[in-house]
């Protein structure tokens, strides 16, 4: 991997992550003539807008209702169509979860469910809409595939592997302006963990939005005399367990990032995996089972402590305990 | 596929699949009985006259698609599959036991020919509208999509969202039969949470919709042949029915929503079934 440790002086592009998605869709519509489209009343605000200029007869219109969303979806994958489904992930999956229990993981129907705006840096609209618990309400679904890219560049990756991917997805995006961390040449597999940055005293496993904040945090590391490796953990589910486990053998001290509760989210993930395999020091940076609030995106996240140096302080607590 | 039958006929088969159902039950010990039972004259119109299908090849490419959406009347699906030979009638005793193909509620995965998995209510409906779009986005004209649901299910939002969206989207290639049995688990469909006015409540939805006896064979088939001549809208068949129809301390009472027959209550509604009520006398008696 190439090194980012001068991250935070490199004047980064920034875009958000949906953007990807939306030119994803039209380029997989492009490549996969059975992708499909729908969406729930979102459609520029997800980024559909461009697969329905280039394939309007392969785009559907739900109007505001999610549950009707994804079980039309598995219709259409029963018809044999690949289905991109769109809404906000506060609403889908957060009203429609037992629908794509049943009719998506459990009938085992390749739809692609994509919830936009998860986080708080939503911003200004409120814990309503700053969705938190889908990495959560997704992860523990048998057959489901959890995606959260770092940047708009993977998004775009992830959504064409996306298309060609046998089983049930979820993927998770993000409203504001993300910093562009990754390029055309950095790989990306569903399932695949990517070590950002190469370390031996403590590993910080983040996934989304927070793989940028964590690669800042990194840099900060290293001018403390600690090095830290940076695991960017865009397929949560099924987990690369083996690219997890090879560095946290090596570092023994762990600090999770994620814009999501940890209970349950990437922390809780990581937490079982760690404590069965290789019990370390671990300190979770998320939401601490508290619920969001209306403000700037940037104030939000420092606010609840979901910046790059809450994930320093974390790494350097987990390190003296480590000792 | 199947050579059609008369009507006589269709009313025999009918009859075995209602035995079938009371032994399966029995013998699983629990279940649903009065769904199943009043079902069974749809599910045998559609599996041996309605329906274009092949049992020895379930996933036929030109097959037309039944979904079933209140899946707790899956023993009825399941005996008319095996009488239309999907597989063996010894099977059917493997009902809700472990291992079995014929889960308490239907599993797509386990047994070929379900189509989709359901259980949790209302959600067939909105499967089947996907199913039909997809087909109208191929140019698919030759396949119909059925889908089977109960009443007290349409309290469910999610069927109000497909009703909204099958309308809008004049899905005619879908054609709905809701078993209005007017029983659920809690009492009476009107005592729970009235549905009434139900037919406008669907033509409000935009649907074109037909009102039969859900019990006689010949308005079945006829009020699906009807649907399928409808190009315009989606097609709802409201088919009442009689709640446990064929045994009579079943029919009309809600408390046979949920609950399986014991020993002897099988007993006793295998003789009803087996003699039409008395008309035929056992050598036995």
């Amino acid at each position: 991997m190439s090194n980012h440790l001068d991250i935070s002086n490199k004047d980064l592009p920034s875009e958000p992550i949906r953007k990807g998605f939306g030119r994803g869709l039209e380029k997989a519509g492009h490549v996969y003539p059975n992708v499909v489209a729908a969406c729930a009343d979102l459609t520029e605000s997800t980024q559909m807008h461009l697969f329905k200029a280039a394939f309007p007869e392969r785009f559907v219109e739900i109007g505001v209702a999610e549950q009707n969303l994804v079980t039309v979806a598995s219709g259409l994958a029963a018809a044999g169509k690949i289905p991109f489904v769109s809404s906000y992930a506060a609403f889908s999956p957060g009203r429609n979860w037992e629908q794509i229990r049943t009719t998506i993981c459990l009938n085992d129907r390749p739809v692609k469910i994509i919830g936009s705006h998860a986080g708080v840096s939503v911003g200004p609209d409120g814990a309503t809409h700053q969705m938190l618990e889908d990495i959560t309400l997704m992860r523990v679904l048998p057959n489901m595939v959890v995606i959260a890219p770092c940047d708009s560049v993977e998004a775009e990756k992830a959504t064409i592997a996306m298309a060609s991917d046998p089983r049930p997805n979820y993927m998770r995006l993000a409203r504001e302006a993300t910093p562009v961390i990754t390029n055309q040449d950095t790989p990306f597999e569903i399932g695949k963990a990517l070590v950002m940055e190469q370390g031996s005293d403590v590993t910080i496993i983040a996934t989304g939005t927070m793989t940028y904040h964590a690669l800042v945090a990194a840099e900060k590391l290293y001018k403390d005399g600690i090095e830290a490796e940076v695991i960017h953990l865009a397929t949560i589910k099924p987990m690369d367990y083996e690219t997890v486990l090879k560095s946290v053998h090596k570092t023994r001290a762990v600090v999770t990032a994620e814009e999501a509760q940890i209970n349950g989210g990437l922390g809780g993930a990581i937490a079982e995996l760690i404590s069965e395999n290789c019990p370390s020091p671990l300190i979770r940076i998320g939401m601490r089972d508290r619920f969001g609030e209306s403000g700037d995106p940037n104030e939000l996240l420092i606010h609840f402590g979901l910046d790059a140096e809450h994930i320093r302080m974390a790494a350097h607590t987990v390190v003296k305990k480590e000792d | 596929m199947q050579s059609k039958r008369s009507i006589k006929q269709l009313e025999l088969i009918a009859n075995e699949i209602r035995q079938d159902i009371i032994e399966m039950l029995e013998h699983a010990g629990s279940g649903h009985s009065a769904g199943p039972l009043g079902l069974a004259d749809i599910f045998t119109a559609l599996y041996f006259d309605i329906l274009n299908h092949n049992p020895k090849d379930p996933d036929w490419e030109d097959r037309d698609i039944l979904i079933l959406s209140n899946g707790h009347c899956v023993p009825v699906r399941y005996a008319t599959m095996a009488r239309a030979g999907y597989f063996d009638r010894k099977e059917l005793l493997t009902l809700r036991k472990l291992g079995s193909r014929l889960q308490g509620h239907p599993e797509r995965l386990r047994l070929p020919g379900l189509e989709s998995t359901s259980g949790p209510l209302g959600s067939g409906l909105s499967q089947a509208c996907g199913i039909a779009l997809g087909h109208r986005m191929d140019n698919i004209t030759h396949r119909w999509v059925y889908v089977v649901m109960g009443d007290g299910e349409t309290d469910e939002g999610n069927v109000w969202e497909a009703a909204m969206f099958a309308g809008a989207n004049h899905l005619s290639n879908l054609i709905a039969i809701v078993d209005r049995n007017n029983i659920q688990i809690d009492g009476t469909t009107e005592m729970v949470l009235s549905l009434e006015d139900y037919r406008a409540k669907w033509e409000a939805f935009g649907w074109h919709v037909l009102e039969i006896d859900g019990n006689n064979i010949e308005d079945v088939i006829d009020a699906c042949a009807m649907g399928r001549a409808i190009v315009e809208k989606p097609v709802m068949i409201i088919a009442h029915t009689v709640p446990g129809k064929g045994v009579d301390f079943m029919e009309y009472d809600f408390h046979w929503h949920g609950a399986p027959p014991n020993y002897e209550q099988a007993v006793k509604a295998l003789k009803e079934l087996r003699t039409l009520r008395g008309k035929i006398r056992s050598e036995h008696e």
